[in-house]
C-alpha cells in the first residue's frame, strides 16, 4: 500500500476507465474521490455502482457533471438525473438484480467465472442468458464482473491499509476490494498498525493499493 | 380506516416470534408499526443490518446507520451488519423467512409485477427479484386497485418479478391466497362484501364457503 493525495490518485485513472464505486444510495461512498474525479473531469467513465444515488450525494456528482457513459447498476430511481441520461440515451444502463450484482463481483474478486442464480430466471433478465438446470432446478449463468478501478470507503485504515467499515457504510465496499485491478481507499480514521485487531480486520491491507492521505 | 393502515395492520398478524423479515419500501415499511412489542421479530435492511430499530431523534441521526433508501434509522439491541454479499446470501439462501413486498400487478397464478412500467417508469429492481427468488414465504402489501383498475388481474401485462408465485395477497379489500397455484379469497376488510371484492377483482378468484373478516 502507498499513501498518497487526492491529485495523484485521481490523475491515475484514466478517461472512459471502469470504475466500481463502494456505496449505497451514497452511505459509505468515498466522497472526496469522487469530487477530485469531478474537479478533474475524468468522463467517459464505466461505473459499476449498486445505485445512482441521489444528485450532489455520492455517484450522483457524476451524472451531475455528465461524466458517466456506461452504468452498471441495481436502482437508479432515486437520481432524476440518471433516469433523463438513461431514457436520452446519453448513457447506457445495465440494470441487474441486487444479488446478483453483488455475487459477480464477488465471483470476479475470488477467480470465478461466473455463479448460478435462481434469481430472473423466467423474465426479462433472463434475456441472452444460459440457463443451466442444476439437480432438476434451473438457474441464470451470471458472468464474473471486475472493473480497472475500485473507490472503496472505510470507516478505518491502518497505516499498513488493513480496513474496517462501520455500519451500513460497509455494504458493497469489501466485496469491490477484492475485484479491481487498482484498488484506491479513503477512510474516515487513518490509525495506527495495531488500532484494528486481526478479528475486526474486513479487508486486509494486501488489496489496498493506494490509501488518500488527510487534508 | 386509512387503507395503507388497514393493509399494514393485518400483514403485521403474519409475522412470528423468530422471524427474520424484510419489508420492502412503501407501504411494507408500515407493518413494522403494527408489530406487536412483545413479539421479537428480527428486521433486515438489505443495505446490510439486522435489527433496524425506528427513526432517531432530532440530532441524534448517523450518516453510517441508514435503511435502503438511505435514510437514517437507528439499531436495536442486538444487531448486527454485515457486507451486501452476506445479506443477499441470507435472502436468496432462504434465511429470511418472511418479505414483504408492494406491487404493481399480481395474477390469478400469484406472479408478481413490481419493478417496471416499460416506457414510463424503468427504476431498476434493487433487491425486488431476489427477495421473491429467495425468501421462503413472499407477501405483497397493496392497494386493491390503482385509478379504479384492479391491480389484482388475470395475467401481468408488466415484467414479472419472479416466476415463483407469491404466497399471500393483503389489499385494503382482501386478502387472497395461492396456496393450489390458483387465487383464492381468504377474508374480506372490515365493511367489504365478498360481491364487492369480486366486482373490484380482475382475476377469477376461488371462493369458499366461509370467508372471515380481516381481523386487525
Amino acid at each position: 500500500m502507498k499513501a498518497i493525495s487526492l491529485e495523484e490518485a485521481v490523475a491515475m485513472i484514466p478517461v472512459g476507465a471502469s470504475v466500481m464505486v463502494g456505496g449505497f444510495m451514497g452511505v459509505g461512498t468515498p466522497e472526496r474521490l469522487l469530487d477530485e474525479v469531478v474537479r478533474q473531469k475524468k468522463g467517459g467513465l464505466s461505473l459499476i455502482c449498486n445505485d445512482a444515488a441521489i444528485p450532489g450525494k455520492g455517484v450522483g456528482k457524476l451524472f451531475d457533471a455528465a461524466l458517466v457513459a456506461r452504468l452498471t447498476a441495481t436502482h437508479i430511481g432515486l437520481n432524476a438525473k440518471a433516469q433523463q441520461q438513461m431514457l436520452a440515451n446519453q448513457i447506457t444502463v445495465d440494470l441487474v438484480p441486487q444479488g446478483t450484482f453483488v455475487e459477480r463481483i464477488r465471483a470476479g474478486g475470488c477467480g470465478l467465472g461466473g455463479v448460478l442464480t435462481p434469481t430472473g430466471v423466467g423474465t426479462l433478465v433472463a434475456q441472452g442468458k444460459r440457463e443451466i438446470e442444476v439437480d432438476g432446478k434451473p438457474f441464470l449463468l451470471e458472468t464474473a464482473l471486475r472493473a480497472q478501478f475500485a473507490l472503496v470507503h472505510a470507516f478505518l485504515a491502518d497505516y499498513l491499509g488493513n480496513l474496517a467499515y462501520a455500519l451500513t457504510s460497509r455494504n458493497f465496499n469489501p466485496v469491490m476490494a477484492m475485484a479491481a485491478d487498482t484498488v484506491i481507499v479513503t477512510a474516515e480514521n487513518i490509525v495506527p498498525i495495531g488500532v484494528i485487531a486481526p478479528d475486526h480486520v474486513v479487508t486486509p491491507a494486501p488489496l489496498v493499493d493506494y490509501l488518500i492521505t488527510n487534508g | 380506516m386509512d387503507p395503507q393502515i388497514i393493509i399494514a395492520r393485518r400483514v403485521a398478524k403474519e409475522l412470528r416470534s423468530g422471524d427474520l423479515v424484510n419489508l420492502g419500501i412503501g407501504i411494507p415499511t408500515l407493518v413494522a408499526n403494527y408489530v406487536p412489542t412483545d413479539l421479537k421479530v428480527f428486521f433486515q435492511s438489505e443495505n446490510g443490518l439486522i435489527g433496524t430499530g425506528p427513526i432517531p431523534e432530532q440530532g441524534l441521526a448517523h450518516p453510517t446507520l441508514t435503511d435502503a433508501g438511505g435514510r437514517p434509522i437507528s439499531a436495536l439491541p442486538g444487531a448486527s451488519t454485515f457486507d451486501s454479499a452476506m445479506s443477499f446470501g441470507l435472502i436468496r439462501g432462504g434465511h429470511v423467512d418472511v418479505t414483504v413486498l408492494g406491487g404493481l400487478q399480481v395474477d390469478a397464478h400469484g406472479h408478481l409485477a413490481n419493478w417496471m412500467i416499460p416506457g414510463k417508469m424503468v427504476p431498476g429492481m434493487g433487491g425486488a427479484m431476489d427477495l421473491v427468488s429467495g425468501a421462503k414465504r413472499v407477501i405483497v402489501a397493496m392497494q386493491h386497485a390503482a385509478k379504479g383498475k384492479s391491480k389484482i388481474v388475470a395475467k401481468c401485462s408488466l415484467p414479472l418479478t419472479s416466476a415463483r408465485p407469491v404466497n399471500l395477497v393483503v389489499t385494503d379489500m382482501a386478502v387472497i391466497g395461492f396456496a393450489d397455484g390458483t387465487a383464492t379469497l381468504l377474508e374480506t376488510a372490515p365493511g367489504v362484501t365478498i360481491g364487492e371484492v369480486m366486482a373490484a377483482t380482475e382475476a377469477d378468484l376461488l371462493v369458499g364457503d366461509h370467508v372471515p373478516e380481516m381481523m386487525i
